[in-house]
């Protein structure tokens, strides 16, 4: 039976998913490394709380780079290591299709539940709850661009030795306008500013990557199973 | 024959190996005379000839390193990005090659500018470096270069890491027209354009034609550069070929 | 003359400036050499390689 684009799209991301939910453990570690290095700046800089929020954007912002890094290894590695991925790029389904189904997976387990975890996060480095909704959407569109701008590094590195390394060293600086214009939005809400255009270019960011990322990354597969 | 028949022959000619090999060898000692000279002139004009700035004094005089060496950083990852696309489409190894062969030049511009604008800044904003959309996007561009050259070397089928490195540094030129418009699309400290711009420069002839001759001077130079390291590239990407054993006796 | 040296009081800029420029120009000429020179050496193993073999 033939299965169309959208169908292959859903299957695959249930897979990844249950996958994921498969092993607990693995989808803590960057949520666990996420808290533990926003927990680091304030140990030492040991300043006020008021002190801290002006900080705090950019404690955050990369903070919740660093994480999402750090998982990226993960999202073809598994399957490219036991065979999985050639079978998915021989199945006839495009591989662009499969790709973009393994990054949202990613960003749902990764990047959301950093979203989710942030006001927590932001609370403890002293982000005024004002500035919640605007924290909370930035990282949202940021963690999900990052997804998948990591997808394409991650097509790039798989199998080459101390990827992990090369991958960040890729990824991060195709990631710095995010992060200068979601820290930038998180600021001015902070400030009591509208925030409004960093968001609005976040969002030009991210829907730039959506749509163009996928072809790239499967284009970087290709490369990579040849 | 017609025009375009002469057009896609010689176009032809650039994707072989030996054609560009021999090319290279023969366009080097050319291309840096003129650059040689230009440069020569633009160096002695600008320093000693241009008069001094109204504003800035005898500070203007770094414009004539900086400017073109910005010039060039983002000139040289547009042409490595453009070989970059022409080798993974019509797969094309001289393309590789060319790409190669620009990166560690470009990167070496990249620095340049970096280093020439932090020792301009200095005296002219008060600071060595600050945060602006510019400066910012000229690092990210420095990055860039390093990790589509780390790319490169990270694999151990060398025409792997060729694709991988060419898809990277297609990716990343989406940061070029971020640092040549971040100054009309931010209000920065870094100022806009001088040379390009609609209508005529800003500065008068005397200040103007150095920097235009370093501007050339910087082009001829990198294109005899790259010829040099072109002609190793083609090499290493040929081994096998017979047209090598005669090569590499001259 | 002197005046031309001081650079209007800016020379500290200006002349390494000027230099680092120099030896970035050096550098690239240099290292380019370098590079032909090691395919060379390289391309002509291989060949020798390639004809003691058959």
């Amino acid at each position: 039976m033939s299965v169309g684009a959208w169908e292959a799209f859903l299957l695959i991301l249930q897979r990844e998913l249950r996958l994921s939910f498969r092993r607990p453990d693995q989808l803590l570690q960057p949520l666990v490394f996420f808290l533990i290095v926003t927990t680091l700046f304030p140990l030492g800089l040991s300043v006020q709380l008021s002190l801290l929020r002006d900080m705090a954007p950019a404690v955050l912002w990369v903070a919740a780079l660093l994480s999402s890094l750090l998982s990226l290894d993960s999202l073809f590695k598994s399957d490219a290591d036991d065979g999985t991925l050639e079978q998915l790029a021989l199945s006839g389904q495009g591989l662009t299709v499969i790709v973009a189904a393994k990054t949202v997976a990613h960003w749902l387990v990764t990047g959301l539940a950093l979203v989710l975890v942030s006001p927590i996060v932001g609370t403890a480095l002293g982000i005024p709850t004002t500035a919640f909704a605007t924290m909370l959407l930035s990282l949202g569109l940021g963690t999900l661009t990052l997804s998948w701008l990591g997808s394409i590094g991650a097509g790039l590195t798989i199998g080459v030795r101390r990827g992990n390394v090369l991958l960040s060293l890729i990824v991060l600086p195709l990631a710095m306008p995010l992060l200068i214009f979601g820290a930038g939005a998180t600021d001015r809400a902070i400030a009591g500013a509208s925030a409004a255009g960093a968001l609005y270019f976040l969002a030009a960011l991210c829907v730039l990557t959506c749509t163009l990322a996928p072809f790239a990354a499967a284009a970087a597969l290709r490369i990579t199973l040849e | 024959m017609t025009v375009e028949r002469i057009m896609w022959t010689w176009f032809y000619k650039l994707a072989s190996p030996p054609y560009v090999y021999g090319v290279a060898a023969a366009l080097m000692p050319w291309l840096f005379g003129i650059a040689a000279l230009a440069i020569g002139y633009g160096v002695v004009a600008g320093l000693a000839i241009a008069p001094p700035d109204y504003q800035q004094g005898e500070a203007f005089r770094m414009i004539y390193v900086h400017v073109p060496s910005a010039i060039l950083s983002v000139t040289i990852y547009t042409i490595m990005a453009c070989a970059s696309a022409v080798a993974l489409i019509w797969r094309i190894k001289v393309g590789h090659a060319v790409a190669a062969a620009s990166a560690p030049i470009g990167a070496s511009f990249t620095l340049l500018t970096l280093v020439t604008g932090s020792l301009w800044g200095r005296p002219m904003w008060g600071t060595y470096w600050a945060w602006d959309p510019r400066l910012t996007s000229e690092l990210i561009l420095l990055f860039l270069y390093v990790g589509v050259m780390s790319l490169r070397s990270a694999f151990e089928d060398p025409a792997r890491g060729d694709r991988a490195a060419a898809l990277l540094s297609v990716v990343g030129v989406v940061n070029v027209p971020i640092v040549h418009f971040s100054v009309v699309w931010w209000n920065s400290l870094h100022q806009g354009a001088t040379i390009v711009r609609l209508g005529a420069p800003k500065m008068p002839g005397s200040m103007l034609w150095p920097l235009l001759s370093m501007w050339l001077g910087f082009m001829l130079f990198y294109g005899a550069v790259l010829c040099i390291r072109l002609q190793g590239e083609v090499l290493n990407r040929e081994r096998q070929s017979a047209w090598v054993r005669e090569a590499i006796k001259s | 003359m002197s005046e031309f040296w001081s650079m209007g009081g800016y020379a500290r800029y200006v002349w390494p400036c000027f230099g680092f420029t120099a030896i970035v120009l050096l550098w690239n000429l240099w290292a380019a050499r370098r590079s032909l020179r090691a395919a060379r050496l390289r391309a002509g193993r291989a060949l020798a390689m390639a004809a003691s073999e058959s």
